[in-house]
């Protein structure tokens, strides 16, 4: 295979519109940042599916390790006064 | 054990339909299945486009050659997401490629057989773009996290691509004596390699069972074949076109349409490299990704030096 590459891999995400969150869509390859976005611009959108793109290095991504995801994710298990059905409101009482 | 321990929690995530991601663990069976299919379900959009390409610059007229140009540009994309869905698994896109130069992947022989009239884009687009929908939207369904995303995202597109082969066919079909033999030809042609695209019968296929269970596949063969022919049979009808398959009849019992015995001599010829097109396509392929290295290893020098203006500046 020699030094015939590829590309890189990078990641990328879409906002669908304006005010909506970036959502993580597929990847692609490509050898630098200006060649990534018009790839993902030509792969990922040519039916109008967003108006706005991110891209990022699939390498400089840091994730959490499934394996260890009970554990890691644990503290919140025991924190229930996070959530609003924790707390008594008395009867009668609105827009709380 | 420890890995039959592994094995048992795997397949009740699977049993819950919970969808396994590139880090969790899995079996290696299960990892060397989805490695073998969905590089091959990339290998054979990337391939398709080539009986089509073959028509792009013979197109009837601008519409038809914007519509074709378009469609061709999709399967690239939908050959693309797959790969890198194939990625995930741990294996680079320069092997996958190597593999298919080599012989050793395969992609769907379908695409092996040549494209000799304008109406052959119909009943590409009809039946065999048809055929390949009814499998991808029983895998939107797959266990494997990406490939069932790449699917969704591959179905939403794929639609068109089947309603502008049947448009084809129904212009070709109303139109001159000349034009309905053309489609009529066409049809006759593929209708019997888009049967056989969905692979042997249940009770033949190796690989079927544990794909199953393990709901890589969400139906079986004969199941998405035998959807595949109901489906066509009543389009067909529409266009006033016969199949090729005196058989084909409707049975009150079932519910489905009988067909004919399929000649798997034809599709185990086919497979193994004997089609009309087999050396073709693969020539053409390699030709492609030779004549391309000087535009990646021209890119690839332009970036290096780039970062090493932004490093000095």
């Amino acid at each position: 295979m020699d030094n015939d590459d590829q590309g890189i891999l990078w990641e990328v995400f879409i906002q669908v519109k304006a005010g909506r969150p970036y959502k993580h869509i597929g990847s692609l390859h490509a050898y630098d940042k200006v060649m990534a976005m018009q790839s993902a611009r030509d792969l990922y959108t040519r039916r109008n599916e967003g108006n706005g793109i991110w891209i990022v290095k699939a390498d400089d991504i840091v994730s959490s390790e499934s394996s260890d995801g009970e554990a890691f994710f644990d503290p919140s298990n025991d924190k229930v006064y996070r959530h609003p059905t924790f707390y008594k409101i008395p009867d009668g009482v609105k827009h709380i | 054990m420890e890995d039959e321990k592994k094995l048992e929690e795997f397949q009740q995530k699977i049993d819950a339909n919970i969808k396994i991601e590139p880090k969790d663990w899995m079996p290696e069976k299960y990892r060397q299945t989805l490695i073998r299919q969905i590089s091959q379900h990339a290998h054979s959009e990337i391939i398709g486009m080539q009986p089509e390409g073959n028509w792009l610059t013979r197109a009837p007229s601008l519409r038809s050659k914007k519509i074709l140009m378009a469609k061709i540009q999709d399967e690239a994309g939908h050959g693309l997401y797959l790969y890198c869905a194939a990625e995930t698994l741990g294996v680079k896109r320069e092997q996958f490629l190597e593999w298919l130069h080599e012989g050793k992947a395969k992609y769907s022989s379908v695409f092996n057989y040549p494209t000799l009239t304008w109406a052959d884009m119909g009943a590409v687009g009809w039946l065999v773009d048809g055929a390949a929908i009814v499998n991808q939207v029983s895998l939107q369904g797959t266990s494997y996290g990406p490939y069932a995303r790449a699917m969704v995202k591959i179905c939403m597109e794929e639609s068109f691509h089947q309603r502008q082969g049947f448009e084809i066919m129904v212009e070709l079909a109303k139109g001159t004596k000349e034009q309905k033999q053309m489609a009529q030809d066409a049809l006759n042609r593929w209708w019997w390699p888009s049967i056989m695209m969905f692979g042997p019968h249940d009770s033949e296929s190796a690989h079927s069972n544990q794909s199953l269970k393990w709901k890589i596949k969400r139906a079986s063969n004969d199941e998405l074949r035998q959807s595949y022919i109901d489906k066509t049979i009543e389009q067909g009808h529409h266009l006033g076109l016969t199949f090729p398959d005196p058989n084909l009849k409707f049975n009150e019992t079932t519910k489905h349409y009988d067909y004919s015995p399929i000649d798997w001599d034809e599709f185990w010829n086919v497979v193994k490299g004997n089609g009309a097109g087999n050396k073709l396509r693969l020539k053409h392929h390699i030709k492609a990704h030779e004549d391309g290295k000087w535009v990646r290893e021209a890119a690839k020098s332009y970036a290096q030096k780039q970062n090493l203006i932004q490093k000095s500046a």
